[in-house]
């Protein structure tokens, strides 16, 4: 299995009224009272120093992604660090997941920025393709919700045009216009970098995933009890779809806290959970259920089951206990590092997936927190990882093919 | 909700649109705000004198259907075609709040088309110094209280229950969804699509009507459609929000038959 070191890159010093206070940590929460530039300034370099110490930990990838106006992260443009990274010597894969295709425009230009970190870092990036959050398109980008998907799918056209045809050509999309479609440069993987979509979990996307072959990572934050009936459901879709079972097909996201022993594990890191639900999570149902954002059928899909997307059962987060979080629930997976393997290894499994996004760096956790956490896993849980869906010889087909490090015997007789 | 509903075919890519028919007379067409179609108070009014056609807005059911119309001008030409299908030359047009955008803006694209032009709580300018408000991303209370009124009162309880079955309380839970949708589609992120440059093309006298506490758009805007339009009167309506038809049926029906 790959394990990606995956940074949210949010505001670490949000207040603990946070939630009682504002109305939403995204979309409106009022920069000027919040969100201070010297403050921000320091989360930058550590959120650096801490992907830069993954890859020296050996971890399979680095991880980034994309929001706008977000307390629990606003890494405006994950092609800026993953610039950083791409310059580094190094054979870890750069997981950007991705760039919100429809706030592009013209969408060309994620064509060539991820060709030009495809370049410098020698075939080393993941193209993440996700349609956007309600928050981030409609919110933040002022795009009408209805049209998110439509500029989603032409902008996937355009951007494979530009990648696999020969320059120059004309494109003639609904929304992007152009003459002369001639990449400067290509990629250096060919016919492109290995394209992952991403997403909360919708209908459309999976049967997106299916017919253009991508794999898919399921982004959620409650943990594998909650996503099992989501990502069996894409499964299916997998199946109908007549495609093989490789767990490589899909990805998980997963909150983690490794300490010495599951007690000091609580001791330090308890605080930070409920931060993070109380304030990472605190998202109105008004920017997530947006109308227009998901088809009508998914709606009457969701009324009939009753849940919303971002449903939180879990009541006042600081009133929850580790029990809670890492036990009843599941949403987090923490303590000793023989706990974590074993239900990291669990979860993996549970849901079969084998691109596993760990989340190291939680809410308010400091640089030196971050990083206990990071080495205690690359020492002690990372290789128990490694050797998962390993023996029964699957190949991942989607990982780049300059990131060339800790491959499997099976990985690397399908490269040669 | 007893009427004739005649369902219209326009152009290949869209479902049929419901349009509500009552009354004798000449022809006046009703296009509703941002709550969707209904039948009201006012429209029984108008329906005493006119053979009044109150058509869903486009989409309402479908909102994917909206992608064969790109913006404010294919909906022009979209309705331009509506007209023709329902045998209408000249009519007396009627617009609330996004209808009412809607109506001037046909107004100004067909001058010769409209008679008489009612405009209710229009959206369709923007002053930087009064925004008009988001009803979009926000919470459903505060939705209800910008475009009917305080969610306490009786009367928006009533107008705002749902069915009591569930499958009919699901299918009226995705309608309103389905049509907030597809208002959307040619709102956000502002509701304004260059009207101002063409207000001056709008031939038909003009009745604005405006409810006193409209907290959707300020009642400040009276002034700039009315500056904007070569024949028009103002009626404001007090005690009445974005919808004084809700409010005050009385007053706007008496309002708008005395200008027709």
């Amino acid at each position: 299995m790959k394990t990606v070191w995956f940074h949210m890159q949010g505001y670490r010093d949000l207040p603990d009224d946070f939630h009682k206070r504002y109305e939403s940590v995204w979309v409106t929460p009022p920069n000027d009272e919040l969100c201070h530039s010297d403050q921000v300034a320091k989360y930058l370099r550590w959120n650096a120093q801490e992907l830069e110490l993954a890859d020296d930990l050996g971890f399979d990838g680095l991880g980034l992604n994309e929001h706008h106006q977000n307390g629990y992260g606003f890494p405006v443009s994950p092609n800026l660090m993953a610039s950083i990274l791409a310059r580094r010597d190094s054979d870890a894969a750069l997981v950007i997941l991705g760039n919100t295709l429809p706030l592009y425009n013209p969408p060309l230009r994620v064509a060539e920025e991820f060709a030009w970190l495809d370049c410098i870092s020698n075939g080393r990036v993941v193209a993440g393709f996700p349609v956007g959050s309600p928050p981030d398109t409609v919110g933040c980008y002022g795009i009408p919700p209805t049209q998110v998907r439509p500029r989603y799918y032409e902008a996937h056209d355009l951007i494979k045009a530009a990648w696999t045809k020969p320059g120059p050509f004309p494109f003639n999309g609904k929304f992007t216009k152009l003459r002369y479609v001639n990449l400067w440069p290509k990629p250096v993987q060919r016919p492109h970098p290995p394209i992952w979509l991403a997403g909360g979990g919708s209908v459309e996307t999976w049967k997106f995933a299916t017919d253009n072959d991508y794999t898919y990572s399921y982004l959620s934050f409650n943990g594998h009890l909650a996503a099992k009936g989501m990502m069996d459901s894409y499964w299916q879709q997998v199946e109908k779809a007549g495609l093989d079972d490789n767990p490589y097909r899909a990805g998980f996201a997963q909150l983690v806290v490794v300490a010495d022993t599951d007690a000091q594990a609580e001791k330090l890191y308890l605080k930070h959970l409920q931060n993070f639900y109380a304030k990472s999570m605190h998202i109105p149902p008004h920017h997530i259920a947006i109308p227009g954002f998901m088809t009508k059928k998914s709606t009457e899909f969701n009324l009939r089951k009753g849940a919303s997307s971002f449903a939180r059962a879990l009541g006042d987060p600081y009133e929850a206990t580790w029990k809670h979080f890492t036990d009843t629930t599941r949403m987090v997976i923490g303590g000793s590092p023989a706990t974590v393997a074993t239900q990291l290894e669990e979860a993996v499994r549970n849901l079969r997936v084998g691109h596993l996004m760990v989340i190291l760096q939680i809410q308010s956790m400091d640089h030196e927190l971050t990083e206990y956490n990071t080495r205690l896993f690359a020492e002690k849980v990372l290789p128990r990882m490694r050797q998962i869906w390993d023996k029964e010889g699957y190949v991942d087909h989607w990982w780049p093919s300059g990131a060339t490090r800790n491959q499997g015997a099976a990985q690397k007789e399908a490269a040669e | 909700m007893n009427l004739p509903v005649r369902f219209i075919k326009v152009g290949e890519a869209l479902s049929p649109t419901p349009v509500l028919e009552k009354g004798e007379g000449a022809a006046l067409v009703y296009l509703h705000g941002l709550l969707g179609q209904e039948w009201n108070g006012l429209l029984d009014g108008l329906a005493q004198s006119h053979h009044v056609y109150a058509p869903a807005h486009v989409g309402s059911d479908e909102p994917e259907e909206l992608h064969s119309l790109d913006g404010i001008y294919d909906l022009i030409l979209y309705y331009d075609e509506l007209f023709d299908r329902l045998g209408l030359e000249k009519i007396d047009l009627v617009g609330h709040s996004f209808g009412g955008m809607v109506a001037a803006e046909i107004a100004a694209a067909y001058p010769a088309r409209v008679n008489k032009l009612v405009l209710i709580d229009p959206l369709g300018l923007w002053r930087d110094d009064a925004p008009v408000e988001d009803h979009l991303l926000v919470p459903p209370e505060r939705q209800i209280a910008l475009l009917l009124g305080d969610p306490g009162r009786a009367d928006v309880k009533a107008r705002m229950a749902l069915p009591e079955g569930s499958e009919e309380k699901i299918q009226e839970l995705v309608r309103r969804v389905t049509t907030m949708a597809s208002t959307a589609h040619f709102l956000w992120p502002i509701p304004e699509r260059g009207l101002a440059k063409r207000l001056h093309r709008i031939k038909a006298e003009t009745l604005i009507v405006w409810g006193a506490d409209d907290r959707l758009v300020p009642s400040s805007y009276v002034q700039d459609f009315a500056n904007g339009l070569a024949k028009s009167k103002v009626v404001i309506v007090p005690g009445a929000g974005h919808t004084p038809q809700f409010d005050q049926p009385d007053v706007v029906s008496e309002a708008i038959l005395n200008f027709l």
